[in-house]
């Protein structure tokens, strides 16, 4: 079980999370959408402590973190227990797509060199680069960088997988590979905390979408009733909006 | 006074290459130890260490504001008269603790204004996989930096050779001090410091030839 409580941000004296409360079921997929600068992704910087939440806890299994109290420790830990998609890939430029997927399986899972090796073969092959393993990022396309940025996150085999708007620095013929690579990630039931733009998307694989703006949740609710029948007027004027 | 003696040359080639591997040695002693020493002030100027980051800044300052030879003099001949314990070290010690002190200086500029252009998503990616700050700092933020301050450390490099004949002032006999020496008793003054000037600069070219195969490889990973 994942438990946000009261996670609050501010960037100055402007607020951009006020009190988040959120719990998340093992292999829930739950997408967050809503207008920019409403604290979407500051929502999923916070709970790996890209950002550093003000207030509230963070709880994943055994884990609890107060954010006002965190130690150093505790926010490693938050973080090998999560892993993060970024929007611009945000993938090691000294690296080879296989060691963007190895790095962290030698230097913060310890894994000996065969199993990390091995580890990076198949999800190689998952996500359909096993010719091109050995290109620098430099060398990849969007779309293959991408998949590389979820392949790496893949590898850790986290409790809860974010991703903060994966397709939105993509060229358009590049979207449709990273949300088929999503798809079968959700399909496999992978506990994952999405923020995308991508409605037709979030309406196939979300087992819960969240409606945010203002640094709340406005609404909530499963997919088929938020985008058919959304009752907060703030919901139904952002989605007319965005169709 | 006459034409170039062109034999005297030749026949002081010997004498200057038995000096070469003591001019070298001082140069890459002092740049290994110079280097090690700038990463740890650069990182101390990165991260901001209260206090430390203010006497590094003075440290810099004072280091880059004086001539390198107002420095080994105040080291070597000074400093003993003030604190005897340094007296006990060698000409060829203050120059190597010179050249380190003053080229650091420079070289940790050059590093922290590396380290502070890898992009700030490298750091992200690494702490969202859960390395630690020193992780991420060794694997992915230092070797992507290293690229970006290789040629001009390497131009620093260039420059401590060729400062290393500042330890003939310190009594030191390297190729320069050779030279002198060679230069006195012959008063072939021409021919002496033509010859080691011939042999700097085959040196300088010779780096500047790895330098290039250097940059090569260092951005292997980041051509198209």
């Amino acid at each position: 079980m994942i438990e946000l409580q009261g996670l609050t941000k501010r960037f100055g004296a402007n607020t951009v999370l006020n009190g988040i409360d959120l719990a998340i079921a093992p292999g829930e997929r739950i997408v967050v959408i809503g207008p920019s600068g409403t604290g979407k992704s500051t929502l999923l910087r916070c709970i790996n402590f890209l950002d550093r939440p003000d207030a509230g806890t963070i709880r994943i299994g055994d884990l609890t973190v107060d954010a006002a109290r965190a130690t150093k420790a505790q926010i490693l830990a938050l973080r090998r227990r999560t892993a993060f998609v970024f929007q611009n890939y945000a993938l090691f430029a000294n690296r080879t797509a296989r060691g963007n997927i190895t790095e962290a399986l030698f230097t913060v899972r310890r894994l000996p060199r065969a199993e990390a090796e091995g580890r990076a073969d198949a999800i190689l092959r998952d996500i359909g680069l096993a010719d091109r393993g050995d290109a620098y990022p430099a060398a990849l396309s969007g779309g293959q960088q991408q998949r590389v940025g979820i392949g790496r996150a893949l590898a850790l085999s986290a409790d809860l997988m974010l991703f903060d708007e994966p397709t939105s620095a993509l060229d358009p013929e590049w979207v449709g590979e990273v949300l088929d690579l999503m798809r079968r990630i959700a399909e496999a039931r992978q506990t994952m905390l999405i923020v995308t733009h991508e409605m037709q998307f979030a309406r196939e694989i979300a087992d819960r979408v969240l409606f945010m703006e203002g640094g709340r949740i406005v609404e909530e609710g499963p997919p088929a009733q938020l985008f058919e029948s959304p009752r907060d007027p703030r919901t139904r004027e952002f989605l007319r909006r965005v169709r | 006074m006459g034409p170039l003696d062109l034999d005297y040359m030749l026949g002081l080639v010997p004498v200057l290459l038995r000096y070469l591997p003591l001019t070298l040695g001082m140069a890459a002693g002092a740049m290994v130890l110079a280097l090690a020493l700038a990463v740890v002030l650069a990182m101390i100027r990165v991260s901001r260490v209260p206090v430390l980051d203010r006497l590094v800044q003075g440290f810099v300052s004072f280091f880059r504001g004086t001539p390198l030879l107002v420095q080994l003099f105040l080291f070597y001949y000074g400093l003993p008269q003030i604190v005897p314990a340094f007296a006990a070290i060698s000409g060829i010690q203050a120059a190597i603790a010179g050249l380190t002190l003053h080229f650091a200086a420079y070289m940790a500029e050059s590093i922290r204004a590396a380290i502070l252009g890898v992009d700030r998503s490298q750091w992200e990616a690494s702490q969202a996989v859960g390395m630690t700050q020193t992780q991420a700092l060794r694997r992915i933020v230092l070797p992507q930096a290293a690229r970006v301050a290789a040629p001009t450390l390497l131009n620093y490099f260039i420059d401590m050779i060729k400062s290393t004949s500042l330890a003939f002032t310190l009594g030191v006999t390297e190729m320069m001090g050779a030279a002198q020496r060679e230069a006195a008793g012959s008063f072939r003054y021409f021919e002496a410091f033509l010859l080691v000037a011939v042999f700097y600069w085959v040196v300088v070219e010779a780096l500047s030839f790895a330098q290039r195969r250097l940059e090569t490889v260092l951005s292997r990973a980041y051509a198209r």
